[in-house]
């Protein structure tokens, strides 16, 4: 085994032995031991990371794709399952992020989590989820990758839910479990598709084969198979219309949010695609239903985030919106671009919740924007990092998300067609960006300080003086399966100002990687996997890349600009927009009435059916005729066979002496 | 002798020991007439024994001698407890096997 699959193989199983030591001996370690464990498992796992990218750069260029085969579970006429991993760029890429993020939220989390009775089960659960998706990002066949996605969708139930007591957040748990399942059908039946036509679940062959098993572009199955692996994006990565998990995952703990939204989870989605470019490329009527719906996705939600009050949902929103931009990113053939975005916005958004965690701990839990505001003062350090998440969100030079949103929206407008209307929503997309984001930075941080802001800058940090949940007002208590009784804002913890520094740091710097003209480093390091593509590495021209960068610039700059003018100079004006536009407040407010269009056209329907089936099917076919039927046989036949049974003693020897007379007299007549 | 005579006496008792089997209510002869079945079947294996000329009829004699004192020991035993309780001895009343 070469070392370059040695660091590969070790990037996944620190992780899992993370898990498996917390979980193990996690309650014998001291305080806080199994937050180090779990933080050392995973900057371990990035070190391992780091030197896979070292070796994989030393290989010739048109070797850098390595298949890693652990052993064969079945290899047989038509079916090759092996446990096998794919180190190629793209993978290295995914991992580098993955970890890299991920060790900074273990980081975050050893001080935000501390007095929570859940601790150990905590780190052990966070160790777990990055396992899985190391796994879904190195898998080198059709069958690993599934059971990484399936692992990534039960530990994000497990996150979400972590707070067990809560039924809002059980809820939520079972909401995103539900979606993502559905999404593990799409991609199981998508595959099952893609491997009755090409005969093989490796990746490789599988792309090598694509042409000779498809010989047409837009062969029905493979549109059928590409479209059911978007189901499966879709549900991961929150796309329309199986988004509505996103928001409510708010319910479980912040860095887990964090997690979901930047290094795990959502992201998976978008690097499916990516993976998938072949098949995409061979059947593009599915390439370009994934651009159509990450388009629709990053308006609706873009404009829901204009009207929630939920600091954190307001960030889910950004999410969304940011993985539509990656969605139609890879879709469009921008895929470069797209895992570019994938990665600022993993550093931005990873800061953004993390910043936002600090505040909420500054509130005792409460996560209301209506009652937030004047944070400016009390919590410098976590409005510098919101300030700083805000403007790479929204895309201000130079900040990381400028130079990655406005490549994807480059490639976009330099494909031409019908991709010049996703290239103008995008920028309507991030003018929405701006205005949103300083929406809620302005009013949490600036306007008169609320009493825990006060309170903070006195040196007292704020306590409920009974802990409630946030969403329903319920009593709560702080033992386990609750959020725990202290709270812990960055200003006072070095590993949450760390966590939150170093990614304000990438967070500036991250789009230096990939300016226009001027340097190519993702597009030169994700070439040996997108060789293939016709689509990759296209040269705009000056002027639509002058015209993109200047419009993008200008387009943020307005957004922050409106922000600042109706919620700061003129907060009257807010109040006023909204009674003059009463219907479409309520339809953002209310989320496009995905859910309730989804209970609608699907529960209530279920539900219909599942009482329609009780009254008629159950209640006749099953019980009256199955049920009822089998023990009606068995009842008849006993009560003949019970007349036999008279109790007396001496009427069973009769029977006996009669059977043997019987007997007797057949042996005589036979012989 | 002719062991058609044996035979017949084996027959005839082994009849009335069935005959009592069937028509007694009373335990004690109910056993007793068992007792009867088992030594008439015993007497047709000696009397076949003898006939062939070797051991092994005798052989089983023995066994069923050595089980039919098992059995009455056993079959005594239940008498006398159902005796101590006070049930009746008496067959037809002991119904509790009717379905």
């Amino acid at each position: 085994m070469s070392s370059l699959e040695l660091f590969a193989w070790a990037t996944l199983l620190f992780p899992l032995a993370g898990t498996i030591v917390i979980a193990v001996a996690g309650r014998r370690l001291p305080r806080r031991g199994a937050g180090y464990v779990g933080t050392g498992a995973l900057a371990l796992s990035f070190a391992s990371a780091i030197g896979a990218l070292v070796m994989l750069q030393d290989l010739p260029h048109d070797e850098r794709q390595v298949v890693a085969v652990a052993w064969d579970y079945a290899n047989s006429v038509g079916v090759d399952a092996q446990l096998s991993l794919l180190v190629d760029p793209l993978s290295v890429f995914m991992i580098l992020v993955v970890a890299g993020v991920s060790t900074l939220i273990h980081l975050y989390s050893i001080s935000y989590l501390d007095s929570d009775e859940g601790y150990v089960r905590f780190f052990s659960y966070l160790n777990f989820f990055v396992f899985s998706m190391l796994l879904l990002v190195l898998a080198g066949n059709f069958l690993l990758l599934i059971i990484g996605w399936a692992f990534v969708g039960a530990a994000s139930y497990m996150l979400i839910s972590f707070w067990y007591r809560r039924t809002t957040a059980t809820d939520a748990g079972i909401k995103a479990f539900v979606i993502n399942v559905l999404g593990d059908v799409g991609l199981v039946l998508g595959t099952f598709f893609i491997f009755k036509h090409l005969g093989t679940l490796d990746f490789l062959k599988a792309f090598e084969g694509v042409k000779e098993g498809f010989p047409q572009t837009n062969d029905a199955d493979l549109v059928a198979g590409c479209i059911l692996l978007l189901v499966g994006a879709f549900a991961k990565s929150a796309q329309v219309p199986l988004h509505t998990w996103l928001p409510d995952a708010m319910e479980g703990p912040t860095p887990v949010s964090a997690l979901i939204h930047a290094a795990t989870m959502v992201t998976a989605g978008v690097y499916l695609i990516a993976r998938m470019h072949p098949l995409f490329e061979q059947a593009p009527i599915a390439a370009d239903v994934g651009a159509i719906v990450g388009c629709a996705t990053l308006l609706i939600a873009g404009t829901t985030a204009l009207a929630q009050t939920d600091l954190k949902r307001v960030i889910a929103y950004s999410t969304m919106s940011q993985i539509g931009y990656m969605i139609m990113g890879v879709s469009a053939g921008a895929y470069a671009a797209g895992l570019f975005h994938l990665m600022t916005h993993a550093f931005f958004k990873a800061l953004l919740f993390m910043a936002a965690g600090s505040v909420i701990a500054a509130m005792a839990g409460n996560q209301n924007l209506d009652r937030m505001g004047g944070f400016r003062r009390a919590l410098p350090f976590t409005y510098g990092c919101m300030v700083v998440g805000g403007l790479a969100l929204a895309g201000v030079p130079p900040f990381s998300g400028f130079f990655s949103k406005d490549e994807i929206l480059l490639l976009l407008g330099d494909r031409g067609g019908w991709f010049w209307i996703l290239y103008a929503a995008g920028y309507v997309g991030a003018f929405l960006t701006g205005l949103y984001t300083f929406r809620m930075i302005f009013r949490a941080f600036w306007g008169e300080p609320v009493p825990e802001a006060r309170e903070l800058e006195e040196g007292h940090l704020h306590h409920a003086h009974a802990p409630s949940n946030p969403a329903t007002g319920e009593l709560e208590d702080t033992d386990v399966g609750f959020p725990g009784p202290e709270h812990h804002i960055a200003e006072r913890e070095p590993t949450m100002k760390i966590a939150m520094g170093t990614l304000a740091f990438l967070a500036i710097v991250g789009g230096f990687l990939q300016i226009p003209k001027v340097t190519h480093v993702v597009d030169h390091f994700l070439e040996p996997t997108f060789e293939d593509s016709a689509l990759y590495a296209r040269e705009p021209s000056g002027g639509l890349i002058a015209f993109g960068l200047v419009l993008g610039a200008f387009v943020a700059f307005a957004g922050i600009g409106l922000a600042y003018y109706v919620w700061v100079k003129n907060p009257a004006i807010a109040t006023r927009v909204r009674e003059r536009l009463a219907p479409l407040y309520k339809l953002f407010l209310n989320k496009w009435y995905f859910d309730e269009l989804i209970a609608m056209l699907v529960a209530r329907p279920a539900l219909w059916f599942g009482v329609w089936a009780q009254q008629t099917f159950e209640r006749i076919f099953v019980n009256g005729l199955l049920v009822g039927g089998s023990t009606g046989i068995v009842r008849a036949g006993s009560s003949a066979v019970r007349a036999a049974q008279t109790g007396f003693l001496r009427y069973y020897a009769l029977l006996i002496v009669v059977g043997m007379v019987v007997l007797a007299f057949y042996f005589l007549l036979a012989s | 002798m002719d062991i058609g005579w044996y035979l017949t006496a084996s027959a005839l008792i082994f009849t009335i020991g069935a005959g009592g089997v069937l028509t007694r209510r009373s335990p004690l002869v109910i056993l007793l007439c068992l007792e009867l079945m088992l030594n008439a079947a015993n007497l047709a294996l000696i009397a076949f024994a003898r006939m062939h000329g070797n051991a092994e009829g005798q052989i089983f004699a023995v066994i069923v001698m050595v089980v039919a004192a098992c059995e009455v020991t056993v079959g005594l035993g239940v008498i006398v407890a159902m005796h101590r309780r006070r049930l009746p001895i008496d067959v037809d009343e002991l119904r509790e096997l009717q379905g």
